[in-house]
């Protein structure tokens, strides 16, 4: 017989069409709705920290990867998602030098110290947010209204121009001016915030192609904003409003969902998704910031190992001795 | 048609089409065969022939070593021309007996057997002899002799034989052709397994992707209110032993424990019917049904052939490899072991050939765990597969074993699931491989 170049290779031979690369561009696409919807409403402003932020992580991780002298891997998408990501939590209007630090950080002291992908035990686009936030707290908490989007404030426009939704809820703003909450806004993200976080709409559409393509477990955004709406009701506040303002929707569906970050367990993921929405909640009630994505998910990152080590399921045929 | 399933588990493409509609053919008798002694689970046989010795179809050629251990007949009439070591699916060389082929036709049956005698004049005690001296082991591939599960432990009972026949590998067709044509056999061979472990109900397990077997069995077993037909999702590996159990009967086999301990025996739909061959015409397992398939080969078939034909007479049979072929698999996709020679001989096991192209042949380059849980979610024995696949590869086996490395029974599921391209399953592999022998060594 002739010869015919043959491979032997483990067991099995065929493969899920599914790829990691594939994932990432995957979270890529989802994004890009909320993307536009905060380049649409914040302009170019936004485009420039939104590119400025996916070419530092990118460069930031080919860069750390060719200094330790490994492979480099930014074709996998993750650096992309890590930038893209983090844009979407920054004011529209943050100097560019400030979003490229953060990027750097999220990337470098983030990821790549811990080992790169995989290896990270928070998650890099918040850590770098973190590092934002304690660095340079005044820009990062600079917010502006997209033109023309504060008619419904009447004669307090000026009062409120400055601040979100959420910052004027705190402040009691709505109760002591009879202003109702502009609840379309909110839903449209025609609204003051991060460049990502303030479009429900644009969020929700990249959440159901995420979930229906099954890249993220439902479970976790179930816990989280379940746990959010619950103790809003208890506490006698709107659950809406709750869910709609600030970046719960951004972090519920794409920040706490990130893989490597959180428990691997199913049940485990709904704890986890559950205490994000436990600590978002008593941030924005007893914290010091008007907002608590950010913090909720990093702290839950630090519980994960412990909530999945709580929750490893019971094995096929296993007979619990104490059972 | 309700049909029934296990927990979790995968789909991946049937790709059965190809050979799905296409009758089983008799592969006419190579000019040589190459039997080894050992094809099953347990010790080698022993030869009873020398060189040079003529014998004919159906002949005993080596004895069973004591009680796991089968018999080995000659699957051709010939002279044996050796007996010596030879490339094994198992990737040994192993000793095996080569006959060449002198043309001789038909068979000589087992002794003991009484062709045409009814089912309702033969003892349990017999057909297990029979099975002993017939050969038999499980056909599904793991090879186990079939008599051993007849011989259930002290104050154990055997309530229910299950016929396994899912077929959830992808490619394969083998056992689909032969539920087709010849359900009689089948189900034959199912009432003498009930018999024979005194059973009160026998099952047969069918993905509905065969709906045309299910409904010929249901037909021809309608009668009969001890069997009954169970249409089962498509879904892999439905056809894995302790799934197959759970599906059918809700029973869950504890770990460590065997079929036996929730009552049960499963056995092999192609076992079934050489059974049935065995009892009614007195012929001893010499040959198999297997599945000559994929992109890679010119001619698919369902083909019948005698055990210890070599690779190389059925791809040509078959019409040859195709310039592009690049992957020669033993049996299915999922669990089949990959070879680079043609010499190597059909087993009892052997369920089918998969020749791949070489464009098939994924990446091979595997990424970093990303921990995004599909593995988790799948492992149809609720393994944590990832945490697996990281303490195998790293060699700490001790985690491994704590997180249930030995449970594992190597379906391939959380492999194939990986996005980073893991080969868990081998690490899995590896990792149980390295256990045992430890334990072995330590007594």
């Amino acid at each position: 017989m002739e010869t015919t170049q043959l491979t032997v290779s483990p067991a099995p031979h065929i493969r899920a069409r599914q790829s990691t690369a594939g994932i990432m561009w995957m979270v890529v696409t989802a994004l890009l709705p909320a993307a536009a919807a905060g380049v649409v409403l914040f302009g170019r402003p936004a485009l420039i920290v939104i590119i400025s932020s996916i070419l530092a992580a990118v460069l930031a991780e080919a860069l750390c990867q060719w200094v330790m002298g490994r492979r480099i891997t930014v074709g996998d998408g993750s650096a992309a998602v890590t930038g893209l990501l983090l844009a979407l939590t920054l004011p529209p209007e943050l100097p560019w030098w400030m979003t490229i630090s953060g990027a750097a950080f999220a990337i470098i002291i983030g990821k790549q110290v811990f080992g790169g992908l995989g290896h990270n035990l928070f998650n890099p686009a918040l850590a770098g947010r973190a590092f934002l936030l304690a660095s340079w707290p005044t820009a990062m908490m600079t917010w502006k209204w997209p033109a023309g989007s504060l008619s419904w404030a009447g004669g307090s426009a000026d009062a409120v121009a400055g601040a979100t939704v959420l910052e004027l809820a705190r402040r009691g703003f709505f109760a002591q001016h009879g202003v109702q909450v502009p609840y379309s806004q909110l839903f449209m993200g025609n609204i003051a915030g991060s460049i990502g976080e303030t479009s429900a709409l644009a969020l929700l559409l990249g959440a159901v192609f995420l979930l229906a393509f099954q890249v993220i477990d439902w479970r976790i955004p179930l816990g989280y904003l379940g746990a959010l709406a619950v103790l809003a009701v208890l506490a006698g506040q709107n659950p809406v409003f709750h869910l709609l303002s600030g970046g719960v929707l951004i972090g519920a569906f794409f920040m706490a969902t990130d893989y490597v970050t959180t428990p691997i367990t199913p049940g485990g993921r709904f704890f986890f998704g559950l205490g994000c929405g436990v600590l978002t909640f008593l941030i924005r009630i007893y914290g010091g910031y008007p907002e608590g994505v950010t913090y909720a998910i990093l702290l839950m990152n630090a519980a994960a190992p412990l909530l999945e080590k709580a929750t490893i399921p019971k094995r096929f045929g296993e007979v619990r001795a104490n059972v | 048609m309700r049909a029934k399933t296990f927990r979790k588990g995968i789909h991946p493409p049937g790709n059965k089409e190809r050979t799905a509609a296409i009758p089983i053919e008799v592969l006419p008798a190579p000019k040589r065969v190459v039997l080894p002694l050992c094809q099953h689970i347990g010790a080698p046989a022993q030869p009873l022939v020398t060189v040079g010795e003529e014998v004919t179809a159906g002949q005993k050629i080596a004895e069973a070593q004591g009680m796991v251990s089968a018999t080995l007949h000659a699957s051709i009439s010939g002279k044996v021309t050796a007996i010596e070591e030879w490339p094994h699916p198992t990737g040994k060389q192993l000793p095996a007996i080569v006959i060449e082929n002198t043309g001789g036709q038909g068979f000589s049956p087992a002794p003991g057997v009484n062709p045409g005698r009814p089912l309702a004049e033969i003892t349990g005690e017999e057909i297990k002899e029979l099975m002993r001296a017939g050969g038999l082991v499980g056909m599904g591939g793991a090879a186990l002799p079939t008599h051993v599960k007849y011989y259930p432990p002290a104050g154990k009972k055997i309530e229910y034989i299950i016929l396994n026949g899912a077929e959830c590998e992808p490619f394969l067709t083998c056992d689909h052709r032969l539920m087709l044509e010849r359900p009689e056999a089948v189900l034959y061979g199912l009432k003498a397994m009930m018999k024979t472990a005194g059973a009160k109900k026998g099952y047969i397990g069918v993905e509905l992707n065969k709906a045309d077997v299910i409904k010929v069995l249901q037909e021809k077993a309608s009668g009969d209110p001890t069997i009954e037909i169970v249409p089962l999702r498509v879904k892999y590996p439905q056809g894995e032993e302790r799934m197959l159990i759970y599906a059918i009967t809700g029973r869950v086999v504890p770990t460590g424990g065997l079929p036996v301990d929730v009552g049960v025996v499963v056995n092999n739909v192609g076992t079934a019917a050489a059974l049935a061959d065995l009892l009614q015409t007195g012929k001893p397992l010499i040959s198999r049904v297997i599945t000559v398939t994929g992109e890679g080969i010119n001619e698919p078939k369902n083909l019948e052939v005698p055990l210890g034909t070599l690779l190389e007479d059925i791809v040509a049979h078959c019409g040859g490899l195709k310039d592009n072929a690049g992957r020669i698999i033993l049996g299915g996709p999922m669990t089949g072991p990959a070879h680079y020679r043609l010499d190597l001989p059909v087993i009892k096991g052997t369920c089918g050939i998969l020749i791949q192209t070489r464009e098939e042949i994924g990446e091979m380059e595997y990424m970093d765990c990303i921990r995004c849980g599909k593995c988790v979610e799948i492992c149809p024995f609720s393994l944590l597969p990832n945490y697996l696949g990281l303490y195998a590869e790293k060699n700490r086996l001790e985690e491994a074993k704590r997180y249930g490395v030995m449970e594992c029974r190597e379906c391939g599921s959380c492999a194939y699931v990986c996005p980073s391209r893991r080969p868990l399953t081998q690490w899995i592999k590896d990792a149980k491989r390295k256990i045992t022998a430890a334990q072995r060594k330590t007594g």
